[in-house]
């Protein structure tokens, strides 16, 4: 817990594809060198274009995939498989159909071998903290996408991870439902001081959330590292909107995307 | 018809139930059950005039083979040839299921089963085992092992096949969802591929009834004389064929008991399944 160095370091990634096509194998070199550190508690969004490695950096981090070179730490720990040390909001929530919400929330705990009266009264706080508490036995079916987002989140929660990865969790989300998400994330960071990696499309959306933003290439590099300085607490999401910071870091990210996209038409922002 | 209505009534609105089953098309409003009888009492009708006109030799009708069937009732036969089949049907039914779910489940899990095991499951469901029953009867001889074996060969492989179709659909980010958490081996297949194949694994479940049922007829028309079967064949030699009938619509009544059985046992066990397919109805 002592550690002085970065929570998350990342050192040279490289990822390769090999997609197997009709002629034969060709390779997709999905991130060509990736380095960045995250301070413990720091709030990084990652954005750039569709393909540009994104998830791929967010599943290596977290230990689904594996690189092709170059390091992973968490702690100064080289990272090797899936730990309880991350936890990962799902693109789709991905939540098991036959479960309800609060048997979902759960399941991370369940796997990790926790006695049952234990993770339940753990799920129920985080049921409560996503503000579900009144859904607890619907089944996804039942629930709304922005609802299944929160079971998503509180399932991440429950195993208490350092650092938490997000894939655009709210990309699927209408846009008033999204900025509530975006307040409750904000007030859950406050409290939690957890590391996050958020990796979104949506530029005003990281420039609020986030303290630092990284922007990708289209060929798997990174461009730039902004960094938004709005002081935190941020609990005045409408305010923060009105900023000349807020204003500038989202030009800039939104002209950084621009000039780094060859192929502007394929934008789609 | 019901637009014209729905129009001119529309300041007074229709019944609330008349409204849905607009919504939901023919027949929405009638329950069910009341389908199904009826749907039974037009075949019967059909059956029972008909069948009259026909050479009793030939064909049958419902009274007849009611009559049949009340003389087979009293005089105890019936009762005793059921039980006979009975017994290997559900012991070979059994076994199919106890051999069949994890061989399938295996066979879509791991690349290794897949290769190794896949063709011969395939190959199984495919194959007219029918053919092989000689060959059983020179191993099992002609009493009670021969017919589980054949009941349990021919229901395993429908059972397999669509465990196995079931386990390889299970969505990769679910089976992620259980790396995530560092699941073992063991609990991402008790805790997310069995459940999320349950479905596929009632399917093979149903359709193993269909295919225990004709296993079981099978093997008595092919080894001593005995059960259901044996009354089929023995009353078709002697041309009675009313009494060849009885069995006939027991066997049916058997089909879909046991099938409604194992919808049931779904309900138990998976009591979640009916709302998500059903979320509709
Ligand atoms: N399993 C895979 N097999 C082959 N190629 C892949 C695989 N996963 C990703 N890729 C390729 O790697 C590149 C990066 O993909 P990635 O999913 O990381 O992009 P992303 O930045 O998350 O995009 P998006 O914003 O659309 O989610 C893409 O070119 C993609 O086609
Ligand atoms: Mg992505």
């Amino acid at each position: 817990m002592t550690f002085a160095g970065p929570k998350v370091r990342v050192r040279d990634l490289t990822k390769e594809y090999y997609v197997s096509t009709g002629g034969g194998t060709q390779v997709v070199n999905a991130l060509n060198g990736i380095s960045f550190d995250i301070r413990a508690g720091e709030f990084v969004a990652l954005t750039g274009r569709s393909g540009c490695g994104k998830t791929t950096s967010l599943r290596i981090v977290l230990g689904l995939d594996e690189q092709t070179s170059g390091t992973v730490e968490i702690d100064g720990r080289e990272v090797n498989g899936c730990g309880y040390d991350r936890g990962m909001v799902f693109q789709h929530a991905e939540l098991l159909p036959w479960r309800t919400a609060i048997e979902n929330i759960e399941f991370g705990l369940e796997l990790k071998g926790v006695r049952k009266d234990e993770r339940r009264s753990i799920a129920n706080k985080m049921l409560d903290l996503v503000g579900l508490k009144k859904s607890a036995d619907r089944r996804p079916y039942q629930l709304s996408g922005g609802m299944k987002q929160r079971v998503g989140l509180a399932r991440a929660l429950t195993t208490d991870p350092e650092v938490l990865l997000m894939d655009e969790p709210f990309g699927a989300l209408d846009a008033q439902i999204r900025e509530e998400m975006q307040t409750e994330l904000l007030s859950l960071h406050e409290k939690t001081k957890k590391t996050v990696m958020f990796v979104t499309h949506d530029i005003d959306e990281a420039v609020l959330l986030s303290d630092r933003v990284v922007i990708f290439t289209p060929h798997g590099t990174i461009h730039e590292i902004v960094d938004i300085n709005i002081p935190r607490p941020r609990n005045d999401p409408i305010g923060i909107r009105g900023t000349e910071e807020f204003q500038n870091k989202r030009y800039h990210i939104w002209r950084m995307l621009k000039l780094t996209d060859q192929r502007p038409a394929d934008l789609a922002m | 018809m019901l637009d014209t209505t729905g129009t001119k009534q529309s300041a007074a609105p229709p019944p609330a139930a008349r409204a849905r089953a607009r919504r939901r098309g023919f027949g929405a409003s009638v329950p069910s059950s009341v389908i199904t009888i009826a749907s039974l009492v037009i075949m019967l009708a059909f059956w029972e005039i008909f069948g009259r006109e026909i050479n009793p030799i030939f064909a049958s009708y419902p009274s007849e083979i009611f009559k049949a069937g009340v003389t087979m009732v009293e005089d105890g036969e019936l009762f005793e040839a059921f039980i006979q089949s009975m017994k290997p049907l559900s012991l070979g039914y059994f076994i199919a299921a106890v051999v069949g779910i994890p061989l399938g489940l295996l066979t879509g899990r791991y690349r290794w089963a897949e290769a190794g095991l896949g063709m011969y499951v395939t190959a199984g469901y495919a194959m007219p085992l029918v053919a092989l029953i000689p060959l059983f009867i020179l191993w099992f001889g002609l009493g009670f092992a021969v017919k589980v074996a054949i009941v349990s060969v021919l229901a395993v492989f429908p059972i397999a096949i669509n465990t196995w179709a079931g386990a390889k659909s299970v969505p990769r980010t679910l089976i992620e969802l259980g790396k995530t958490y560092v699941g073992s081996d063991f609990q991402i297949m008790t805790k997310i591929i069995i459940p999320s194949t349950l479905p596929f694994i009632m399917v093979g479940l149903k359709l193993a009834v269909g295919r225990s049922i004709i296993a079981i007829v099978v093997a008595e028309f092919f080894t001593l004389l005995t059960g259901l079967g044996g009354i089929i064949l023995k009353a078709g030699d002697s041309f009675d064929t009313a009494r060849m009938f009885v069995p006939v619509v027991v066997l049916m009544a058997l089909g879909i008991g046991l099938t409604w059985l194992v919808g049931w046992l779904e309900h138990k066990v998976a009591p979640w399944q009916r709302d998500i397919a059903d979320s509709e109805r």
